[in-house]
């Protein structure tokens, strides 16, 4: 059923081409603007893994059920857009295997399906693997394209009738006695302003969500956490090599493509836009990711770079690693009295499309649509076609 | 270059940038910044870093910053590169020209469209993923059929902008297109007779010059040139064999 409400979404990264997908979806009318390319934020440069949820299995249960519930579906919707070569958590350490119980009894909790492998499994299945290895758990992480997978979810809503618009910033917000009415927006093509009308606008930008929302003079808890990573010529593992003990640095290795990628690191910035890349992070990815695969020390850096995660940091003094993964969709009505302006932040790229159907139904309840949520089951079009 | 994580001393670089905005800045015009750069400082940083605190209008594209996605071509110094691995301080000079890739229609700045690239290879039935190439001996684990890995080809466009022959044809199929075709055939994705109906024409393998600027330019190593000397020889092969069944 075709409606006249008009959804305006701030933010062309992963968590903004799964919310449109969603929204016009269910028959809302909906425009999207992305101040630079598509995913060019956080979306593009994350480490390219699709979380099984293990790392997050025994600090933060909330995030691993949402990250393998959100695993099996994009897997579903998205065909073709993962190296489905699963994950393995390995002990190093004396200290690594002691955590072993807590890590199983973790991923038993949030279904997350495991398979202990010993040592001599692990090095057959991996021949670059540190030899001390002890052992190894299997679980069903996978290499995601961090670029294609959120582009088939713009492809899919445009073939639907979203209208997506790259390179065009918002500048402020349009507010009618304190009710927000829509965007005022700068094309970077052509340097023209202009006004979009919107019923409700979705504050859609990650990292960068507090300085949209203090456009309408609303407040959004996000502490922009950025990671280094570094990516190596040469593809050093089959399967995402992850380290297993409780999450620190350098504790995974994601191959894709001809790349190893080791990250990450973990600090708080106050700008998403400069995050700097601190030299120290980029050679301890070097040392960390050795203790995992020796031969990534000596292999030659194709890339360093650092991508900001959007964390939300809700009453309290809790910064980076201690932060929950999870998102939270804001109604600034509730707030901050501001209506007609709901804000997403937090989540991940897994948690993509969960993020997308919580917001996507804050906005149908604020508008009064009863449209059933349909990105579980409809499977999307390759990317390509967004150009088509 | 292997430079593991040691960024050596700052050196100030001046990058001129080709700027166009349709009706603003038009005709184009090179506009002038001053970055600090060391070892690792690449030319999207470079940009981001203006971007940031020089011009907000600047416009180019990027996504992942590993030359994974394709989607920073652009041309440095006149070469076709991608702005997410060309380091700054290895591009042979003090000014760095920095300008959109060729073979594309100019959208503005640094951007092209990616539309006509899109039709390019779309037809050769190009997939992402296919069996790992690496270490394919290794018993895979239960759960996992057979180890795979995501296609070279980033499809950043950058064989097109580099390659001689499009430059001047826009109709020419052009180098990814044609990797794209003789992978499918190899790999049995598609037959042979749907392979060379896209390829066996005159804007399709035989317009080829040989110049092997694609294989050059190729960030993936994809080597584009040598898969459309091999396409040819298959095609011959098949049309020598198609003649003799028909006598």
């Amino acid at each position: 059923m075709a409606t006249q409400f008009h959804v305006v979404v701030i933010g062309g990264g992963s968590t903004g081409a799964a919310l449109v997908h969603d929204l016009t979806l269910r028959g809302l009318k909906v425009t999207l603007v992305e101040r630079g390319e598509l995913t060019s934020g956080t979306a593009g440069r994350h480490h390219g893994l699709l979380h099984s949820g293990g790392r997050y299995a025994v600090n933060d249960q909330e995030s691993a059920i949402e990250c393998i519930e959100e695993n099996q579906i994009l897997r579903k919707i998205a065909p073709g857009s993962f190296e489905e070569n699963d994950g393995l958590f390995v002990a190093i350490t004396d200290e690594d295997v002691a955590y072993l119980d807590k890590f199983l009894a973790g991923c038993e909790a949030c279904h997350i399906p495991t398979r202990v492998l010993t040592a001599e499994q692990v090095k057959r299945l991996e021949p670059h693997i540190n030899p001390q290895v002890k052992l190894g758990v299997q679980v069903p992480d996978a290499t995601m394209d961090c670029w294609r997978l959120p582009m088939r979810f713009f492809a899919t809503a445009k073939r639907n009738g979203a209208d997506i618009r790259p390179y065009t910033e918002v500048i402020g917000m349009l507010r009618t006695a304190g009710i927000v009415t829509g965007v005022r927006v700068r094309s970077h093509v052509t340097g023209k302003e202009y006004d979009i009308k919107a019923d409700i606008v979705v504050n859609a930008t990650g990292a960068w969500a507090e300085k949209v929302s203090e456009m309408a003079g609303a407040r959004v808890p996000v502490k922009p956490t950025p990671g280094v990573m570094v990516a190596v010529r040469g593809r050093w593992c089959n399967m995402v090599i992850n380290r297993l003990n409780k999450p620190s640095d350098g504790d995974i290795i994601v191959p894709q493509r001809g790349l190893s990628v080791i990250g990450t690191t973990s600090w708080t910035v106050e700008d998403p836009d400069r995050l700097g890349l601190p030299e120290d992070h980029v050679r301890l990815m070097f040392e960390k990711g050795g203790e995992l695969i020796p031969a990534v020390r000596h292999a030659p850096m194709r890339a360093a770079w650092s991508a900001a995660r959007p964390l939300i940091a809700e009453g309290g003094a809790q910064e980076g690693r201690a932060l929950p993964r999870t998102f939270k969709c804001f109604d600034h009505k509730v707030r901050d009295v501001v209506e007609g302006l709901v804000t997403i932040s937090g989540g991940k790229g897994t948690t993509m499309r969960a993020m997308a159907e919580a917001t996507a139904n804050v906005v149908c309840d604020k508008l009064g649509i009863d449209a059933p949520c349909r990105t579980k089951e409809v499977v999307l079009l390759p990317y390509w076609a967004y150009y088509q | 270059m292997t430079n593991n994580g040691f960024f050596g001393p700052k050196k100030t670089i001046t990058l001129k940038v080709l700027r166009y905005k349709p009706g603003a800045i038009d005709p184009p015009r090179y506009d002038t910044f001053r970055v600090e750069a060391n070892a690792v400082t690449t030319v999207l940083d470079a940009l981001e870093e203006i971007k940031a605190t020089q011009d907000s209008s600047l416009l180019y594209r990027h996504s992942c910053h590993p030359a994974s996605c394709g989607t920073c071509g652009m041309r440095v110094n006149g070469r076709e590169q991608l702005g997410c691995v060309a380091r700054l301080l290895e591009q042979g000079s003090d000014v760095v020209v920095v300008e959109p890739l060729a073979s594309a229609p100019l959208i503005a700045d640094l951007v092209v469209d990616m539309t006509p690239f899109a039709e390019r290879f779309a037809p050769a039935g190009m997939r992402l993923v296919r069996e790992s190439e690496f270490n394919p001996e290794a018993e895979t684990p239960v759960g996992v059929e057979t180890f795979t890995r995501y296609e070279d080809c980033i499809e950043c466009n950058i064989c097109l902008s580099a390659c001689p022959v499009a430059n001047t044809n826009p109709a020419f199929i052009g180098p990814a297109g044609l990797a794209a075709a003789y992978r499918a055939l190899v790999t049995g994705e598609r037959s042979p007779a749907e392979v060379f109906a896209y390829v066996d024409h005159d804007d399709g393998v035989w317009r080829c010059h040989s110049a092997m600027e694609c294989s050059a330019v190729c960030p993936s190593n994809v080597d584009p040139g040598h898969k459309i000397m091999a396409l040819r020889r298959e095609l011959v092969t098949y049309k020598v064999k198609r003649f003799f069944k028909r006598g």
